[in-house]
């Protein structure tokens, strides 16, 4: 089988560049480093929240408290997906009640990762205010969920997938979109 | 390909090693669930669980209890004693008039050897052996299993000794299949009479002397002595015992490399055990019952969402006899 026709979206300059200005709006947001907390989606999101908070704590000189979250226990698929093989790490720093939550994810999409993630997150205390942080809203929502600071958006249509690629994970920095092969091609 | 758990968990016997890595690999995130503020998940939230004990179990049946509620399934408790079981009803015919009632699982303890497999073989509910006479123990072996990787940081090439009645076990068993699979080097030491016949043919070393098992190995699993098997003449006493097979504090200084020990529970301190030994350092034994949540939730949620199997084994139940 030939490789997919892979579409570049963001070069790892622009993907940086968007990260710097994403940075700069969740400082905006949250007017300032405190009670901010960024909480990044197992996996890519996980790294993206990492680069965000050393971008704010470059900028700011104050220290941004950041974890990870697995949602794969808060789907509402199980019974049709299967058990995920390996359900990614969950590390929340500390107690939430009182903090700016931004989830930082890489890609939105349905918006089903992002109400299990409200839901996870209820069940670590009770934020002043929880945001969303995307890299790529590609739409296609099929909840009421919109995100308050995007990378870039991008209509991407049902048989194509969004592929994020970071260097800690995949060797470099790069969003690409991707035929998945479910429609005419095999 | 995934591995799946496939309809039921029998034993060890006939997972293959990805499978039990699997089980081992799932259960690591389900450690950090027990120590949220909220100990609770919905990944089983709607499914219906039977705890079906034919036999006495405090710590298994309360661990099972446990992995069930924080993944938010609805359980249910049914003792042989108190049940219709005890007017006469059949296993089949308990477990049908339970499924009849829409349950998605049961877990089932049995003085019968083979009870579990008897019983997944007839049913389109899931079901887990949490122990079935002296067949298998397999959640007790992967909680084992998982311990000791957490100790040791790995499995394969750990000398493993299980120390005691090796015979009557279920927990020997598991733990046998489940160590070997995984590339442990696994010993056994106990009195001749509480030792099977051919137990080397299983690829296992036996030791006559408890020293010597210490001597050899990175890890002791100290097996409870029951004590009803001095009633039958199994061992003269249980100070003999305790004399010649008791894993004490003098005996473990003499050894030359440090040791851990583990004990399925409930222990005879004194008879298998000394108690500053299960109270000590080289202990895991309270870490092997934190780690049982984490591995029986990691075994339910994977039996939960492995679906696709579900329509052969109903065909198989459905099927005259």
């Amino acid at each position: 089988m030939s490789r997919p026709e892979r579409t570049t979206i963001l070069d790892a300059r622009a993907l940086s560049r968007a990260l710097q200005r994403m940075a700069v709006e969740v400082l905006e947001l949250a007017h300032g480093t405190e009670d901010l907390v960024l909480i990044g989606i197992q996996r890519r999101g996980v790294e993206l929240a990492e680069r965000i908070a050393k971008q704010i704590e470059t900028d700011e000189g104050a220290a941004v408290p950041r974890g990870a979250l697995d949602i794969t226990l808060y789907r509402d698929d199980l019974q049709t997906v299967g058990p995920k093989p390996v359900i990614g790490e969950t590390r929340i720093p500390g107690d939430l009640t009182g903090k700016h939550v931004v989830i930082v994810d890489d890609v939105l999409y349905t918006g089903r990762t992002v109400r299990a993630a409200l839901d996870e997150l209820a069940d670590f205390g009770r934020p002043k205010r929880i945001s969303l942080c995307v890299l790529v809203d590609r739409g296609g929502r099929e909840l009421p969920i919109q995100p308050d600071i995007v990378g870039k958006q991008v209509k991407v249509n049902r048989g194509e997938r969004v592929d994020v690629l970071v260097a800690e994970l995949d060797g470099r920095d790069e969003v690409d979109v991707v035929p998945t092969g479910d429609g005419a091609a095999s | 390909m995934t591995a799946v758990l496939g309809k039921d968990l029998i034993g060890l016997e006939h997972l293959s090693p990805d499978q039990i890595r699997l089980v081992l690999d799932t259960a690591e995130p389900f450690k950090e669930v027990s120590e949220r503020p909220i100990k609770k998940v919905p990944a089983l939230r709607g499914k219906t669980i039977v705890n079906l004990f034919f036999e006495a179990s405090t710590r298994t049946r309360i661990s099972f209890e446990f992995a069930e509620k924080r993944l938010s399934a609805d359980t249910v408790n049914v003792a042989a004693s108190g049940s219709s079981v005890q007017k006469g009803e059949t296993l089949v015919d308990t477990a049908k008039n339970l499924e009849a009632m829409r349950i998605d699982m049961v877990v089932i303890r049995h003085p019968s050897s083979g009870a579990a497999q008897f019983l997944g073989d007839r049913i389109r509910s899931n079901v887990v052996n949490a122990g079935d006479g002296q067949h298998e123990h397999p959640t007790q072996a992967l909680l084992d299993l998982l311990t000791i990787r957490d100790r040791h940081g790995k499995i394969a090439g750990l000398k493993v000794c299980l120390v005691g009645d090796i015979l009557h076990s279920r927990v020997a068993r598991s733990n046998i299949w489940g160590l070997l699979k995984l590339g442990a080097e696994v010993g056994v030491c106990g009195p001749d009479t509480l030792m099977p016949r051919g137990i080397e043919e299983l690829g296992v070393c036996r030791f006559r002397r408890i020293e010597e098992a210490i001597e050899w190995a990175d890890v002791l699993n100290v097996l409870r002595l029951q004590l009803e098997r001095m009633e039958r003449g199994f061992i003269p006493s249980v100070r003999e015992y305790y004399r010649v097979f008791g894993v004490t504090v003098e005996r473990l200084d003499r050894a030359s490399r440090d040791i851990t020990i583990m004990h399925p529970g409930p222990m005879n301190r004194g008879v298998e055990i000394d108690s500053r030994v299960a109270d000590g350092s080289h202990s895991v034994i309270l870490a092997q019952v934190t780690n049982g949540v984490a591995v029986r939730m990691a075994v339910l949620y994977l039996l939960a969402g492995g679906r696709p199997e579900l329509a052969v084994a109903a065909n198989r139940a459905a099927a005259p006899e």
